[in-house]
């Protein structure tokens, strides 16, 4: 009824903006004749619309010349026909594309016999490159047509009111009434209670099993399994290490717990790794402190560092010995380990932790303690900073 | 890898070692000489070094030059982040003299020999092991390199021979931590390179390997570019045309 792009039509004579008064402008023109439109037409004279506007406004040149031709509400042809033309060839090959792969799906199906590992995977390559062909030009054929080819018009179409009439209304309410009551649903209150009260336990039922993404952690996130004289092992090879083994400056090795070398969901918190400094690189400190390495907890310029960074958890240990950085590989975290493992660069927030260490009787690297705070990125429970 | 080969059987074992000290002199001099003309610019006329330029040379030992000169990162065109592995300058002679004066100026690890890096009796399943633990953050799974700070890189392992391999554990080569022998025993060294060099050959499917890693990240590149593509199609299909609004 209303067309915004193709200008003003003709046989546009219904008030726009009445919602109630007709199903579409079509239906409109058809079934709302005007009294003077002329009633009698012979195929091939000029449709409804154009005959009012004939008669209201005689086009110069006079009757019984040539007819005008129809005021049409989509163009015929685009508007630049070798364009036209150029789009119709790619849309043809694309078509023809499309056609052969679909042959060639065929083909394929009946070409590649399923006999074994080898032969599925060549028949699977050829049915899919062949089928994702075929869909693939079908769709670029079709995407071209639609916008080389066809014509570009907004079009409104005017909807009635979703309201239903007053009378309908009534009868609904009336109806409705009427199955309550028959249905006894108003009459009697405890098999309407009894009702409710049967639905709500199936309701409740599938929030009860959210209790099944528990238990919470608790305090499990605070502590690794690190503890006193535990040693640490030179990962993979799994053997106690000596200082006087691991002598050599710029020297970093991951390290874990003894004891828990095949234990997975312990060493995600518990992996460590050592680095071993020249002398008078290291800040040293008698207490935790932040930017400083807890002199007591270190053995011959050896120092242990969480490999779980503070940030998502991912292992740090891309340690460069000529830097002293630590860096992170998933976001780029970079920790100086000469300095407490303070962050320098990157998202994460917190040094790594220092884990304490000693020698034991047999000169072998052992812990001191667990970690003094948790390890690994931040949660809930573990509060700020 | 042939030039490794070719001179690994001059210094093989000891015994050879004892035969160099006759003609000991002879090659430290023809080193010192590579050495005044190739390196003393930066690494300064006694091999000093110069601060912020190039490190000192003194005690970093026979098997640093052999890594470094004989990848080709050293002689270096120019000071940047991190060497890239280039064409080899000097022959192997020349590099086995010019580490034979660097080890003169005293201490370091000597290039490995060939019972070194025999691959004999090697574990490829421990070397795996180990290098997961301990190489992988920075070389990749399968070796093939990875970024690290301020322009500085883990190279790919493609292309080192086993001696490379373990010169640079045993020297710690730029920004590379030192494994050394008693940390990860030469058993262990040589299981790694077991890992290493195997790994190299897995069949690869062709087409960029993406880092090897396995269908996991070639099918995530694969979804993310079709997932670009179909949003630029769908852009481009709901796209107005230009003209036909005139």
């Amino acid at each position: 009824m209303t067309d915004s792009t193709a200008g003003p039509q003709p046989g546009d004579n219904e008030p726009n903006g009445d919602l109630t008064s007709g199903l579409s402008a079509h239906a409109a023109a058809v079934g709302d004749e005007e009294p003077e439109q002329p009633r009698h037409r012979v195929i091939g004279t000029p449709p409804p619309a154009e005959a009012r506007t004939l008669l209201k406004t005689p086009p110069p040149g006079a009757p019984g010349g040539p007819p005008v031709p129809r005021q049409r509400e989509l163009p015929a042809d685009p508007d630049d026909l070798v364009s036209a033309k150029r789009a119709e060839r790619v849309v043809v090959a694309c078509f023809l594309i499309a056609t052969l792969a679909g042959l060639g799906f065929i083909a394929s199906y009946l070409i590649f016999q399923v006999h074994s590992v080898t032969n599925v995977l060549h028949s699977n390559l050829a049915l899919g490159s062949t089928m994702g062909l075929a869909f693939l030009a079908l769709a670029v054929g079709a995407v071209i047509w639609v916008r080389r080819l066809m014509p570009w018009v907004e079009r409104t179409e005017a909807r009635k009111l979703l309201r239903s009439s007053p009378e309908d209304r009534a009868a609904f309410a009336e109806t409705f009434e009427e199955g309550a009551e028959a249905s006894q649903f108003t009459k009697r209150p405890m098999v309407r209670r009894t009702l409710i009260a049967a639905t709500v336990p199936v309701a409740l039922a599938p929030i009860v099993l959210l209790r099944d993404l528990g238990p919470l952690p608790g305090t499990s996130l605070d502590h690794t399994v690190w503890r006193k004289g535990m040693r640490l092992l030179n990962y993979g090879a799994n053997t106690p290490i000596r200082p006087a083994d691991f002598a050599s400056p710029g020297g970093m090795v991951t390290v874990v717990p003894d004891g828990f070398q095949d234990d997975f969901n312990a060493l995600a918190k518990a992996a460590v790794i050592i680095i071993k400094f020249p002398p008078n690189i290291i800040q040293f400190s008698a207490k935790p402190q932040p930017g400083r390495v807890v002199q007591n907890w270190t053995v011959d310029n050896i120092v242990a560092y969480s490999k779980i960074c503070t940030h998502v958890g991912c292992p740090a240990a891309l340690y460069e010995q000529t830097t002293h950085h630590i860096l992170c590989p998933c976001h780029q975290s970079t920790f100086d380990a000469a300095r407490g493992a303070q962050v320098i660069f990157g998202p994460a927030t917190r040094a790594l932790p220092q884990l304490p260490m000693t020698v034991d009787a047999q000169g072998f690297l052992i812990a001191r303690h667990d970690f003094i705070e948790p390890v690994g990125p931040s949660f809930w429970e573990r509060g700020p900073s | 890898m042939l030039a490794g080969l070719s001179y690994a059987a001059v210094t093989d074992g000891s015994a050879s070692a004892a035969a160099h000290s006759v003609t000991g002199q002879a090659q430290i001099s023809e080193g010192r000489a590579i050495f005044l003309q190739e390196c003393s610019s930066c690494h300064g006329l006694f091999a000093q070094g110069t601060p912020g330029v190039a490190p000192g040379l003194i005690g970093v030992g026979a098997a640093a030059v052999d890594f470094q000169v004989s990848t080709g990162r050293m002689p270096a065109k120019e000071p940047v982040a991190e060497q890239p592995r280039k064409p080899v300058s000097l022959t192997p002679q020349q590099i086995h003299s010019l580490a034979a004066y660097i080890s003169s100026l005293g201490g370091g690890p000597a290039i490995p020999t060939s019972a070194d890096i025999s691959q004999a009796g090697a574990n490829p399943g421990l070397g795996q092991q180990l290098f997961v633990a301990d190489c992988a953050q920075c070389h990749n799974f399968v070796g093939a390199g990875g970024a690290l700070t301020f322009g500085k890189y883990a190279p790919p392992l493609t292309k080192s021979t086993p001696r490379q391999i373990f010169e640079a554990m045993l020297t710690g080569p730029e920004a590379m931590p030192v494994f050394n022998n008693t940390t990860i025993t030469p058993q262990q060294k040589r299981d790694i390179i077991a890992y290493v060099t195997q790994t190299r050959a897995e069949p690869n499917p062709g087409g960029f390997s993406l880092g090897r890693v396995g269908p996991v990240s070639e099918g995530l590149v694969a979804f993310i570019g079709l997932l670009l593509f179909m949003v630029l199609a769908a852009l481009w299909i709901t796209a107005k045309h230009g003209k036909a609004h005139d």
